[in-house]
């Protein structure tokens, strides 16, 4: 950008005028040692009651088994993998702004990527709870899923896709986790001064580790956040295309493509994005938080919401171009059962939703106009949610067999938990704000002149 | 009572300053006049601070690098191990030792391991968790430290510490306030 070399402190157009060290404190300190507003408790009930749904359907589920889904032959992957797929991808978004931006030395990210990464590690939460119970018998799953010596003297099979997805996973979980509480110690000590109740100053304390600033201890922060920043980047990318592997490994007409690697991890950062602005848009309005997320961060949100936007519709345009070309009766089948079959409808939902709708952000005045854009947001994360129904649904219920042809319809169980880890999500996010800096604050402070020594020669 | 009240030990001598500007300044005398034995405190990193305090540590790469060696070798280790020694099985007629395949799981446990080491070696290195340190014995820094305060503390275990001498020098690089730690 052509301005940034003329700012005396990188990155300071993307915080309000007139806040020094203090003022960034006492305001999203002061969040949370403040009054709760009478929003929060709605939306926190709404959260809670609905993850109530999942506790029910999640104990039918343990009683009966996963007959209560719709799944059936040949479709023996519906919701619980659409919906896998879907939360992981939304997750994605939180990695990229927290380390692929930090990367890049992208100053908006300061005040966006601790809620982004909270979104992240809770994304990550809802989606394992969808592969773990598929299999039925999740006590169980620890030897089919994870190496350890078990009387049996089984190994899981290292040379599956499944296997390779457990570890990419479980590894994303561990290392966002590690990294989010990373970013929050110095944070919580700056809570841990601030508390008033003695609880709340332990508990702060506890947690903060005796962070006290020293200069010695931010140089080998600083360092280590570098280096998490570098290694989550690689990680963040092969998640999302080992979940492609899930599909592109196997033999299933409309899977079995090598587009499949780019076009997930694309998609997986357009909904992401798309998820950070619906949680954003509200959160900005509700704490009046407009000086800390301004109208650029909104509108640069937007810009990558459009340009991944643009990759995965690209993605869609070559799988209809795959499919004829391939000169492949099956792929040719896929592509025209997909527009013209029972499940067409989906996928005009889904062409609507991420092919069309989204063309409004190359327009200013939608990227920066709050209901229009969160009118949009709203359309990508149902067209990403249709995407993966699209994808897994069209290519199992007719593959090569006519007589193996079937339709997969979800019941009420497949709603109720796929409904029920929303409530999950919402909870869990509602607890954070409430007990979290949803801001970084020590990030925001280097936005200010008093961080950068003058005449030093060291900014960055 | 004949008691002999004796001194506190002492910690250091710490001085706030007003900004990162002042603190970097002041710093670079310090180490000028040749104290070594002192640490700054601010509430968000300032570049070039460290620096001006003769601090320089690379050892935080290095456990990175480390990690990731371990993570490599141990998750390939793993795969080998489990599906070529242990347990060999013939799956659809790929060779046993499938290091394709593998390839994943260990580009998995590189990254893990990386991770883990580098979070668990910067809290090593730093010394945290720490439940009690000294400098939090200052009301002023206990308040400010980890929001508004920019502090040097010149450490009482520095061969050029005296508390008078160190004391007058602080005063003469303009400081909002001096304060005595104890130990």
């Amino acid at each position: 950008m052509l301005d940034h070399a003329k700012e005396e402190v990188p990155g300071a157009r993307y915080l309000a005028p007139g806040h020094n060290f203090g003022s960034i404190s006492d305001k999203i300190a002061g969040i949370i040692t403040g009054r709760t507003p009478f929003s929060w408790f709605i939306g926190f009930l709404i959260g809670f009651s609905v993850l109530q749904l999942l506790l029910v359907s999640i104990t039918y589920l343990l009683f009966k088994g996963t007959g209560i889904w719709g799944l059936n032959n040949p479709v023996g992957w519906g919701f619980a993998i659409i919906n896998f797929v879907w939360w992981i991808g939304i997750g994605h978004a939180g990695t990229l702004i927290s380390a692929i931006l930090m990367l890049f030395r992208q100053h908006w990210r300061t005040s966006i990527n601790r809620a982004a990464e909270a979104m992240t590690v809770f994304a990550v939460a809802c989606a394992a709870i969808f592969p773990i119970f598929h299999t039925g018998r999740p006590w169980l799953a620890a030897y089919w899923l994870l190496p350890y010596p078990n009387t049996m003297a089984l190994w899981p099979n290292f040379r599956s896709p499944l296997i390779w997805d457990v570890f990419a996973v479980s590894t994303y979980a561990t290392v966002s986790i590690v990294f989010w509480y990373v970013g929050l110690i110095p944070d919580l000590a700056t809570m841990r001064d601030r508390a008033k109740s003695p609880i709340a100053q332990r508990l702060y304390g506890l947690f903060a580790l005796g962070w006290r600033g020293s200069a010695l201890h931010w140089q080998r922060y600083e360092t280590a956040s570098l280096m998490l920043a570098g290694l989550s980047t690689p990680l963040v990318l092969s998640v999302h295309t080992v979940v492609s592997f899930d599909f592109a490994v196997s033999v299933i007409p409309g899977w079995h493509a090598t587009i499949f690697p780019p076009y997930f991890v694309a998609g997986a950062i357009y909904a992401g994005f798309a998820m950070v602005l619906t949680l954003m848009i509200p959160m900005r309005a509700i704490y009046g938080l407009h000086d800390f997320i301004t109208e650029r961060h909104i509108d640069n949100m937007a810009k990558v919401t459009l340009a991944t936007g643009l990759i995965v519709f690209y993605g869609y345009c070559m799988e209809a171009f795959f499919g004829w070309y391939s000169a492949n009766q099956f792929e040719q089948f896929m592509i025209t059962n997909r527009m013209n079959g029972p499940y067409a409808g989906y996928y005009w939902a889904l062409i609507f939703c991420n092919g069309v709708v989204p063309q409004l952000l190359w327009s200013k005045k939608i990227r920066t106009s709050v209901l229009p854009l969160f009118g949009v947001c709203m359309a990508v994360n149902v067209g990403m949610w249709l995407e993966r129904f699209v994808i897994v649904v069209t290519s199992l219920h007719r593959d090569y067999l006519p007589s193996s042809w079937g339709m997969y319809y979800p019941t009420v169980w497949d709603w109720s938990t796929f409904i029920g880890t929303m409530g999950l999500f919402l909870t869990l996010f509602y607890l954070f704000i409430r007990v979290l800096p949803m801001i970084s604050i020590f990030e925001v402070r280097t936005l200010t002149p008093a961080a950068h020594a003058k005449g030093d020669g060291h900014h960055g | 009572m004949a008691e002999v009240q004796q001194a506190p030990a002492l910690h250091g001598v710490m001085a706030e300053f007003a900004d990162g500007t002042e603190l970097v300044r002041a710093a670079k005398a310090a180490y000028a006049d040749g104290y070594r034995q002192m640490d700054a405190y601010t509430a968000a990193p300032i570049h070039g601070l460290a620096e001006a305090l003769g601090h320089d540590d690379r050892r935080v790469q290095k456990m990175t690098f480390t990690g990731g060696v371990l993570g490599f070798l141990g998750g390939f280790s793993l795969c080998y191990w489990t599906s070529v020694i242990d347990y060999p099985l013939n799956i659809g007629g790929r060779p046993l030792n499938s290091w394709v395949a593998f390839s994943i799981p260990t580009y998995e446990t590189t990254i893990l391991l990386a991770a883990l080491a580098t979070a668990g070696g910067m809290l090593a290195l730093n010394g945290l968790p720490m439940h009690y340190h000294p400098v939090f014995n200052v009301e002023a820094f206990r308040k400010t430290a980890s929001s508004t305060g920019f502090f040097l503390c010149i450490e009482s275990t520095d061969p050029r510490f005296d508390v008078a001498r160190t004391r007058a020098f602080l005063e003469g690089l303009h400081p909002k306030a001096i304060n005595e730690v104890n130990a």
